[in-house]
């Protein structure tokens, strides 16, 4: 019996000492780590200790569920399709009656004449992942693959991950998570955000950048009574009061083809516009780019050019001469900090698909620190009584208990840090909970030893024979807590989570402390030769 | 220090009475669930989508002057709730598109225009998509019968096939009680509470555990007397166990009850409610439905034993 005992009395002991490395970064001020356990660690496989990680109901911050509306993801492509085509077509000098895109991932083509049929060979043979089918005697209707729209929309949504990451990295956030979810959400986490609005502002926008000549030999008027000239699309100018809100809209009649794109923009930079009143974003084209926007401002000399993002007008200034060297400015009566933000997604570049944020949890850092100290409170309060009542009620068994109790919260904080679970409001709020049941298998135990007593058995077979009567109602009872925790954890979302989780953390770690942990001290008091148990 | 000591309480005597309580509270959880089905009940915006703010003022707001103000910013269908001496406010609008993002930036505008008297922060707001909490209702279904199947097998396996039914039985018994108060109180089911309905649905169980333990150990082991003595005595030994940890964790979800704030009110609450009607049920409802299913089973006295046998 001594030598078990001593080798339970190390496992207890080891248990407790880890749970205690594992909480030291957890302890305000962070006491540093032993110099030993940097030998230690490698040999135990124990992972590097870090403070325990707080879900954001917690610390403040941001919670967002994007969806990517992978649909419009294809759309562009095709639409990226049509033109490609379309250039082709003219360069080759092919007589087309009608180019376009059908529905979401289709193209049609009609021709003028069957001859210039054939002539269209050449051209969408470089396109194999389309299907075609004749459409009658002149048109072609070009069908993407399943395999090839998948592959669009699997790749839209990998590109969003990449382009939102550097839009987060450049706002400055401690700790962000960006990680996809399922086939077409993201989920972003910004922990201790201080501007959620901004950081709204900054994420949802798709930041499509498109330059476009203003249509200047239709009317407007008849436009925006209806007759849309073919070719040509109405979009706004929106003047913003401070608050955001629209005060004042211009239409223009832009021609619908987009000369550039946001693509070839290498860095953008925010800056004070020439009246030092706002600021504006100064942008640098990579080489192709300078050589396109010259060729285009070289071309339309005297007329305006659009600057559209996201499908709105920041400005349609007039071209005073060819611009070379790349060079282009976005105005728009600017905050510096508008200017600096939407120079940091331009840098990082539009979003390959547009994205929807379809939730959005929002806590403050202040509503954080009170539910910590609230959670905290409870807990303590929790335990306080717990810890009285079972002292005063089975006496030295119960301050053993307590022991138990206090190891078991030790080791619940030690194995939440080694995992890096996420501590959650309603995770504290299962802690308590275990608190509660956590006496239950001292209780149990602690009975059968009281019968066992009751019929005139001694201390030390009282104790063995109480533990091991109480021990099929206790593994019983903790597999359906256990079942209720897994449930809860496999189909819960974010708090909920952090509830199962502390819940069957203290499930299992109450097995191992009520049982084995005291145990231990009642063996050893046996041992030391007690003959009468204070229970 | 003993609290109840050796008692000697006839629980299956009170059985009929108990039955009775039990099956209108149960009918009142049915028809809760029933009205939860039909989208009639106070479902939370984490299941129906919408959107909720807490901000806290520098002093104390009238209500109604909230209410109006929301009002004519076009939030007129929001409730509200009032915490720390009129200070912090809680405001909740369920979803009436498919679209809520931006809802909790324009609340916390129209505030800051109707209040600029009376500076506030803003502490927290939830955005969720319809969308988002169609899935979680799917979720917390699953999440209920999954947990539910599981325990049901679970004791299934380790008990004879009655005592499984009699548990599963007792621990609807619990959460339909619980969802029912609930129900007739117009509490908001949110997922925590959900949370907690299933906690206690795990709570209850060890409780009916713990007696069915007893009641087997008494028939493998020993006795004379009849089946009703037996349940009895065996509800009578554990009592000062079912005592003692319904306390100590009724101790301890009263301390967040108490102390917790906000979020966890309802959800302790709810877990208050089932500790209590999951200790009466391990008692009166699911030894209860063992002693009469056996009494009614055809002679009773030999199949009582032979079972008795087999259990183990």
């Amino acid at each position: 019996m001594k030598r078990h005992l001593t080798w339970r009395a190390g496992l207890v002991a080891a248990a407790a000492l880890l749970s205690f490395v594992y909480i030291i970064p957890s302890i305000p001020g962070f006491a540093p780590l032993p110099g030993w356990w940097r030998y230690v660690r490698p040999l135990i496989f124990a992972p590097p200790p870090e403070p325990i990680s707080l879900g954001l109901d917690l610390q403040g911050g941001m919670h967002l569920v994007l969806e990517v509306d992978t649909d419009k993801a294809v759309e562009i492509v095709v639409e990226r399709r049509v033109a490609e085509i379309r250039r082709a077509v003219e360069r080759e000098g092919i007589a087309v009656e009608t180019l376009e895109r059908r529905g979401t991932n289709q193209i049609f083509l009609e021709v003028k004449g069957e001859r210039a049929l054939g002539q269209l060979e050449q051209i969408l043979g470089n396109y194999p992942e389309m299907a075609r089918s004749q459409r009658g005697a002149t048109g072609l209707l070009l069908t993407q693959s399943a395999r090839e729209v998948a592959a669009i929309q699997e790749r839209a949504v990998e590109q969003n991950v990449e382009k939102l990451r550097n839009r987060v990295d450049e706002f400055g956030v401690r700790e962000p998570l960006i990680q996809r979810e399922g086939d077409r959400r993201i989920i972003i986490q910004l922990p201790g955000i201080k501007d959620p609005e901004r950081a709204i502002k900054l994420i949802g926008k798709t930041a499509l950048l498109e330059f476009k000549l203003v249509d200047e030999q239709h009317s407007l008027e008849e436009a925006l009574a209806g007759e849309v000239p073919e070719g040509s699309e109405i979009l706004y100018q929106n003047t913003l009061d401070p608050q955001g809100r629209v005060v004042q809209r211009f239409a223009f009649l832009l021609e619908k083809k987009t000369l550039l794109t946001g693509d070839v923009i290498t860095s953008a930079r925010a800056r004070p516009s020439d009246p030092a009143s706002d600021f504006e974003v100064s942008l640098q084209f990579d080489r192709e780019g300078a050589k396109i926007f010259e060729e285009i401002t070289r071309k339309n000399v005297r007329r305006r050019l659009a600057i559209v993002l996201d499908g709105n007008i920041y400005s349609a200034p007039v071209i005073n001469e060819p611009i070379a060297g790349g060079q282009a400015q976005i105005t728009g009566r600017f905050t510096p900090e508008e200017a600096r933000d939407l120079a940091i997604i331009l840098r990082a570049g539009a979003l390959p698909a547009p994205v929807e944020v379809i939730a959005n949890l929002t806590v403050g850092p202040l509503l954080g620190q009170d539910s910590i100290r609230a959670g905290l409170q409870a807990s303590i309060l929790a335990g306080v009584l717990v810890i009285l009542v079972m002292a005063v009620y089975y006496r030295l068994a119960g301050l053993i208990a307590d022991m138990a109790l206090f190891l078991n919260l030790v080791m619940m904080l030690g194995v939440l840090a080694g995992i890096q679970a996420t501590l959650t409001l309603p995770g504290i709020a299962g802690i308590a909970l275990t608190v509660g049941l956590a006496v239950d298998s001292n209780v149990l135990i602690f009975e059968r030893i009281r019968e066992e007593l009751k019929v005139g058995k001694t201390a030390r077979s009282a104790i063995d024979s109480g533990y091991s009567k109480a021990w099929v109602t206790i593994i019983d009872s903790h597999i359906t807590a256990l079942i209720t925790a897994m449930a809860l954890f496999l189909f819960g979302s974010g708090p909920v989570r952090g509830f199962a989780v502390t819940l069957g953390l203290g499930v299992l770690i109450n097995l191992f402390t009520a049982t084995v942990g005291t145990k231990v001290v009642f063996d050893w008091l046996i041992l030391r030769g007690m003959k009468r148990i204070s229970i | 220090m003993e609290i109840v000591g050796k008692t000697n309480i006839d629980f299956l005597g009170l059985r009929r009475v108990a039955f009775i309580g039990s099956t209108l509270m149960v009918l009142l959880g049915l028809i809760a669930s029933v009205q939860i089905a039909r989208g009639q009940a106070n479902l939370g915006i984490d299941f129906v989508g919408g959107t909720s703010v807490q901000v806290l003022f520098e002093r104390p707001v009238d209500l109604g002057e909230v209410r109006r103000v929301l009002a004519a910013g076009g939030f007129a269908d929001s409730e509200l709730q009032q915490f720390v001496g009129g200070r912090r406010l809680f405001i909740r609008m369920k979803a009436s598109g498919e679209s809520v993002a931006g809802t909790g930036a324009k609340i916390k505008e129209t505030l800051t225009q109707g209040f600029s008297d009376n500076p506030f922060i803003l502490e927290s707001s939830n955005e969720v998509g319809p969308v988002i909490g169609r899935e979680l209702q799917v979720a917390a279904l699953w999440a209920i019968v999954i947990s539910l199947l599981g325990i049901v097998t679970y004791i299934a396996w380790r008990f004879e096939f009655r005592f499984g039914i009699a548990a599963t039985v007792a621990t609807f018994h619990d959460v339909l009680v619980v969802l029912g108060i609930f129900f007739l109180m117009g509490k908001e089911i949110t997922l925590l509470i959900v949370t907690a309905l299933l906690t206690l649905a795990g709570y209850s169980l060890t409780d009916t555990v713990v007696v069915f333990d007893r009641i087997r150990e008494n028939f493998r082991a020993r006795r004379r007397g009849s089946l009703a003595e037996i349940i009895n005595a065996s509800i009578n030994e554990v009592l000062s166990r079912t005592i003692m940890t319904s306390l100590t964790t009724l101790l301890a979800i009263f301390a967040i009850f108490l102390l917790g704030g906000e979020v966890l009110r309802d959800f302790s609450l709810a877990l208050l409610f089932g500790i209590v009607v999951g200790t009466y049920s391990s008692v009166f409802v699911a030894s209860a439905i063992v002693y009469e299913w056996r009494v009614r089973g055809r002679r009773p006295g030999v199949r009582a034993k032979r079972q008795a046998q087999s259990l183990h």
